[in-house]
């Protein structure tokens, strides 16, 4: 079947068959490899990418059901060459260690800054508890969440 | 790598016309709401539908909202949006309770209300707490809708009394002024279905329990709810003795399987215990001392 995805604001047109996994189709028909595919049992969270706004657990979703739809991936964070600050987070509170849960961490924890831009501790604990890392450990997560914060990007981020 | 087997793919457009593909495409095609439950079986290959309906570009079918003594949910509302509906939260706090513990943030932004009861699996939470406050669903088919009894939707695991071409549509709840209500769950980690959950509604007359609904989860309990309890608690004092009592008619009258979650009777002392936190707390709120 035929389906168009936006994604990252690219409009891509793609034969597939109605059973391809959404991160597979973001990963390998695509080519965009940011976005990491782990348990396959929509338990880790790596696979979580933005479907209208809202992060989603690509592992559990038919690209078939993103016809039509917007998806933003880790790709999509920075603007103009500038990190997402997110992202900048990451790097200066050591947020990430191998670097595997990474991209749905980012991708919640931006979605997360959008909606309440000072959250606690416990809320960001809270948005990311159903992803898994297994390496760097949680502690400098929430600390580059909270840089994030604190740190906002001069222009509005936009989707 | 987990694939699901090869199956058709349709977009519905309309109720009417899910339900003229459902028909079309027979016994072995699915409605596929938020798929978070159908998927990953599929994935393991323990669904194998010919072909999916895809019901997500039905908006019409996702709404929250008041009309006379009902609250009504739509269907393909997701659980993040029960947990966050303020008019949901304001009459029945026990689906914020069940909402903040089911899944996980991101899983609660697609999975749905609708999934959820028709999934029906055995551990499902939403199940528990709509058989608590007694509602209703309907459900529409070639021939039109028809209202079923939450406590009459689940034949069995994983198996409700809708026929392959029906869709369910709108889950009802009666609202009575002056009661509370409230749910309780243990789960072994953050996200993961209950070892045992149970959910409560109370209505007061003075210090005596007018009437009470009890839903309970993941412990075999038949229709998940309470009956015996319910009848047993009416016109007793609101004390913690009669929740406690109330808590061990209904484990009696449960069927816990051993299983990765735990030993059977850990699961039904897990029933006694939840259950009187339940109906205690579900009181407190009756009496407007807790939020
Ligand atoms: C990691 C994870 C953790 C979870 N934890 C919990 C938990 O703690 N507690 C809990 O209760 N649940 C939990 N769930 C399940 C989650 O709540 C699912 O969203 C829900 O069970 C199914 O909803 P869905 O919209 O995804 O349904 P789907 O997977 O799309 O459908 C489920 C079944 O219902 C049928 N169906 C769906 N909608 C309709 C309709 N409108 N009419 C007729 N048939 C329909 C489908 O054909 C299918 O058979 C968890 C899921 C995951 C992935
Ligand atoms: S790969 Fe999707 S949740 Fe782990
Ligand atoms: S950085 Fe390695 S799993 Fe999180």
């Amino acid at each position: 079947m035929q389906i168009t995805v936006t994604v990252n604001g690219t409009a891509y047109t793609e034969e597939v068959e109605p059973r391809l996994l959404l991160v597979h189709f973001l990963r390998q028909t695509l080519g965009l490899t940011g976005t990491h595919w782990g348990c396959d049992t929509s338990n880790c969270g790596t696979c979580v990418v933005w479907f209208d706004g809202k992060p989603v657990k690509s592992c559990t979703m038919l690209a078939a059901m993103a016809d039509g739809h917007e998806i933003r991936t880790v790709e999509g964070l920075e603007r103009d060459g500038a990190l997402d600050p997110v992202q900048q987070g990451f790097m200066e509170c050591h947020g990430l260690q191998c670097g595997f849960c990474t991209p749905g961490m980012m991708m919640t924890a931006r979605s997360l800054l959008d909606t309440n831009p000072d959250p606690s501790d416990d809320e960001i604990r809270e948005a990311i508890s159903g992803q898994l890392c297994r390496c760097t450990g949680y502690e400098n997560i929430v600390r580059a969440v909270r840089w994030a914060a604190e740190h906002p990007a001069q222009e509005e981020v936009t989707t | 790598m987990q694939v699901p087997a090869p199956f058709a793919y349709e977009r519905a457009t309309s109720v009417e016309h899910a339900i003229e593909l459902l028909s079309r495409h027979g016994p072995e095609a699915r409605v596929v709401a938020g798929g978070h439950s159908l998927i990953p079986m599929m994935k393991l290959r323990l669904a194998q539908p010919d072909a999916l309906i895809d019901i997500n570009n039905l908006s019409d079918l996702s709404y929250i909202r008041v009309e006379g003594d009902q609250l009504l949910i739509g269907a393909l509302t997701r659980h993040a949006d029960l947990l966050d509906s303020a008019v949901a939260g304001e009459h029945f706090p026990i689906f914020r309770d069940a909402e903040q513990v089911i899944a996980d943030p991101v899983v609660r932004n697609f999975g749905t209300v609708g999934g959820s009861l028709c999934q029906a699996d055995p551990a499902e939470d939403l199940s528990a707490a709509f058989a608590a406050v007694g509602a209703s669903v309907v459900a529409r088919g070639p021939n039109g809708s028809r209202t079923i009894d939450v406590r009459q939707l689940h034949a069995g695991p994983y198996e409700t009394v809708l026929e392959p071409n029906e869709l369910l549509v709108e889950i009802r709840v009666p609202i009575r002024p002056g009661g509370g209500s409230a749910y309780e769950k243990v789960e072994r980690r953050v996200g993961d279905y209950p070892v045992a959950a149970a959910g409560a509604v109370v209505w007061l007359d003075g210090d005596t329990v007018a009437e009470a609904g009890i839903g309970l989860t993941a412990v075999g309990a038949e229709h998940f709810a309470a009956p015996e309890a319910e009848t047993a608690l009416r016109g007793r004092p609101a004390t913690d003795d009669s929740f406690a009592e109330a808590g061990r008619i209904a484990a009696q009258h449960c069927h816990p399987q051993p299983d990765q979650r735990g030993p059977a009777e850990y699961k039904r002392q897990l029933a006694v215990e939840l259950t009187t936190r339940a109906l205690r707390r579900a009181t407190a709120r009756a009496r407007g001392q807790e939020a």
